[in-house]
């Protein structure tokens, strides 16, 4: 009993200290574990972009996603956000046909067409060889290889002006520093193909094709084309921010309005403050002090699921709202399952400490057996993705494992803590249940 | 014991009630949102008051866009569905919409026809994993019981109710939905996959009682008909079955009542779901256990 005693403190100051922790945390407005709320609580955009790799080998796929990756993230900053958050998708369908995806979440904006076209003007860059070099038949069209040097090697632009032979004037010109993967690969290529032409496409257009003449070490190369200055000048400043390594294609967006989200972190702040309350009253109502036990146990398991998703972090969104309200009513389950069993044992005639020992053993089966198919689904909602989805999935998950934890061990200590071995007529009624005095 | 001795008027009652849900999904058919088939879906407010429906439409229709469809949504506010937009088009329309009135943009979602495809085939695989994998564990779980039934057969009743606990929601929200312009979206698979691992919750609670009493009966030599044994489960159960899903329905019912817009539908579904996956459990799970009983030691 003393051992009990000592478990429940321990178990509840560890409740408060978590709770402690996650109303401190919410209370400053610096803190870094305050709830990260995501784009349907704040406000703001997602664009899921789909990166065209038609043109690129499977196993160059990681890299150039990654590639992408990066280079829109500057972009994004660019764009003056603030904690934007760029993600790739590989999402495989089960027809086997794979899809690398592009997410793009910018919290506080709504104007989706400004985020897209500041996005959209990052070029794509790449060079390709010419293979058939139809000096004769100028009218067929020439064959391209692909080189795998694209935009992903990039270092550098800058805008310079050259000196046309033909026209009169300089003509504006980009020149483009390699980085040094890059500069070893253009190296390669070039001293493997003198003579040939090597094109340089810019969004999918060929834009140039000038002729091999040596092998150009040093990773440095020029962009003709019939620039004008000032696009000569906009190239070189969106290549400075980095050319794609592949096409990108907006598949879809969404953006919520501050307005519709506030609403939805205080209805959800409310219902859920709503919900725990009935679910406390009923419980202790229902099943006296093991119901208070329960109520108890169930605050620690909020606490607990608060802290968890601060610190993990995940991004609550209105589906995760709902989830962890849900949860809130499920938590107390395998309560019900104990508590019940823990009466019918009392009435069978063990005494009450006996009664809870056996209760807790004998609803074991169940609560395991109940929470693995939750669990089973769960993992598979989680499969399922979007983000909707994942937000509900994630909270569900964690608030399975947490009921588990919080039912099985934190209201056996509280109740072992203080049932007496053998009990007179109040003790009996404490642990009986329904709403009659029997 | 009522149960298991009414059990026929049980089997038939829920059979009219699938019925009745099977019959609304094909009458009323499931409304399809754009996660599943693609499209742009926007929800615009009118802070000084909502115009006319026809007039909003007419106002959207000045940028061609084929088919469109406006429904109210709130006291003040427009939802416009239509084809997937670009983002250019999607300017164009908040253009033509605040051309006569002041309006505010609250929410915009455009899902392209592909994803929403593969989307679709996401689901309808998930909601299979979900069941196969449920059976299987169930099957698993009950592996030592052999008799009456063999271990397989509570996996099977559990394929009844899970059918049961899909199609009544599902009927329900084609009733809804014909009603309010609901639609089926990613939060309704949501609903469903949730409510697959927990309505067989309480399944569960009765055939762990199932097999206890089993498992004591086999120790003690106690001869007891296999109907006495799941009647006897199904009462002393009871109580807990009502109150685990008792205290899910007060969260349903408070995130109905309370919680925010985005979730009210998805939280009406599970409403529903829960109160017919306890329904199911009790009513059906365990008295369909006696009739296959019966099969089996007949051979």
């Amino acid at each position: 009993m003393t051992r009990y005693r000592v478990f429940a403190l321990v178990a509840l100051l560890a409740g408060i200290l978590l709770a402690y922790f996650v109303w401190g945390t919410q209370a400053n407005p610096y803190s870094n574990y305050r709830f990260k709320l995501g784009l349907d609580l704040a406000g703001g955009t997602e664009l899921v972009y789909k990166a065209d790799m038609a043109s690129t080998s499977p196993s160059e796929r990681a890299g150039a996603l990654s590639a992408l990756q990066g280079v829109i993230e500057r972009r994004v900053n660019l764009f003056g956000v603030a904690e934007p958050l760029v993600q790739t998708e590989t999402a495989s369908a089960l027809t086997g046909q794979t899809e690398d995806r592009l997410i793009v979440d910018l919290p506080g904006v709504t104007n989706v067409q400004a985020a897209v076209d500041a996005l959209g003007k990052t070029p794509t860059l790449d060079f390709e060889l010419v293979a058939s070099s139809t000096a004769a038949g100028a009218s067929s069209t020439p064959q391209f290889v692909l080189t795998g040097l694209t935009g992903r090697y990039l270092s550098g632009a800058t805008l310079a002006f050259g000196s046309g032979a033909t026209a009169g004037l300089a003509a504006p010109q980009v020149e483009i520093q390699f980085d040094s993967t890059g500069a070893a690969l253009f190296e390669k290529i070039t001293s493997e193909n003198v003579g040939k032409q090597l094109a340089i496409f810019l969004d999918g257009q060929p834009i140039s094709a000038p002729v091999i003449k040596e092998a150009i070490p040093g990773g440095k190369a020029t962009i003709t084309g019939n620039f004008t200055a000032t696009e000569a000048r906009d190239l070189a400043q969106n290549l400075n921010f980095g050319a794609l390594p592949v096409p990108i294609s907006l598949e879809s967006s969404s953006s919520v309005g501050p307005t519709l989200g506030g609403a939805a972190v205080a209805a959800g702040v409310v219902a859920g403050l709503v919900a725990f309350a009935i679910i406390a009253l009923f419980m202790l109502a229902w099943y006296r002090f093991p119901g208070l036990v329960a109520a108890v146990a169930l605050a620690e398991y909020l606490a607990l699921m608060l802290a968890v998703i601060k610190l993990i972090p995940i991004t609550l969104t209105a589906s995760g709202i709902a989830g962890l309200i849900i949860s809130t009513g499920m938590a107390v389950d395998a309560n019900v399952l104990i508590f019940e069993r823990t009466k019918e044992e009392l009435r069978k005639g063990e005494s009450p400490r006996e009664a809870v020992h056996i209760g807790f053993g004998r609803a074991w089966t169940a609560i395991r057996d109940g929470h693995l198919t939750m669990i089973i689904s769960g993992i598979i909602l989680f499969w399922l993705g979007t983000s909707i989805v994942q937000g509900f999935a994630l909270v569900f998950l964690l608030g399975v494992l947490a009921s588990f934890i919080s039912a099985v061990s934190v209201s056996r200590v509280y109740l072992l803590a203080f049932v007496p071995e053998t009990a007179g007529k109040a003790w009996h009624f404490l642990l009986s249940s329904g709403f009659r005095k029997s | 014991m009522f149960i298991a001795i009414h059990r026929t008027f049980f089997f038939w009652f829920t059979g009219i009630l699938l019925a009745a849900a099977l019959g609304a999904i094909f009458y009323f058919g499931l409304p399809v949102g754009i996660d599943f088939a693609g499209g742009s879906l926007m929800q615009v407010q009118y802070p000084n008051g909502r115009p006319a429906l026809a007039a909003v439409e007419q106002e959207v229709s000045t940028v061609p866009l084929g088919p469109v469809s406006v429904r109210a949504s709130g006291s003040d506010a427009v939802s416009i569905r239509t084809a997937t937009l670009t983002p250019e088009e999607h300017t164009a329309v908040l253009a033509a919409l605040s051309h006569n009135a002041s309006t505010t943009e609250l929410s915009y979602t455009s899902v392209g026809p592909s994803l929403g495809a593969q989307f679709t085939s996401k689901a309808l695989w998930a909601i299979f994993a979900v069941v196969l994998a449920i059976v299987l564990f169930i099957a698993f779980a009950f592996r030592k019981v052999s008799r009456p039934v063999p271990s397989w057969v509570y996996g099977l009743t559990v394929i009844v109710i899970l059918v049961h606990d899909l199609v009544i929601p599902a009927g329900f929200f084609a009733i809804f939905a014909h009603f309010t312009g609901a639609e089926v979206d990613s939060l309704f698979v949501t609903a469903l996959l949730a409510l697959l691992g927990y309505s067989v919750n309480d399944t569960i609670i009765i055939f762990d009682r199932v097999r206890e009493h089993l498992a004591v009966n086999e120790k003690t030599g106690t001869k007891e008909d296999f109907e006495t044994t799941v009647g006897k489960s199904i009462s002393e159960t009871m109580t807990r079955s009502i109150n685990t899903s008792l205290t899910v329905v007060l969260a349903l019912a408070v995130l109905v009542i309370l919680g925010a817009a985005a979730t009210r539908t998805f939280a009406l579904v599970m409403l529903v779901g829960v109160i017919a996956g306890t329904y199911s459990s009790v009513l059906l799970a365990a008295p369909l256990l006696i009739p296959l009983s019966r099969y089996f030691t007949k051979k």
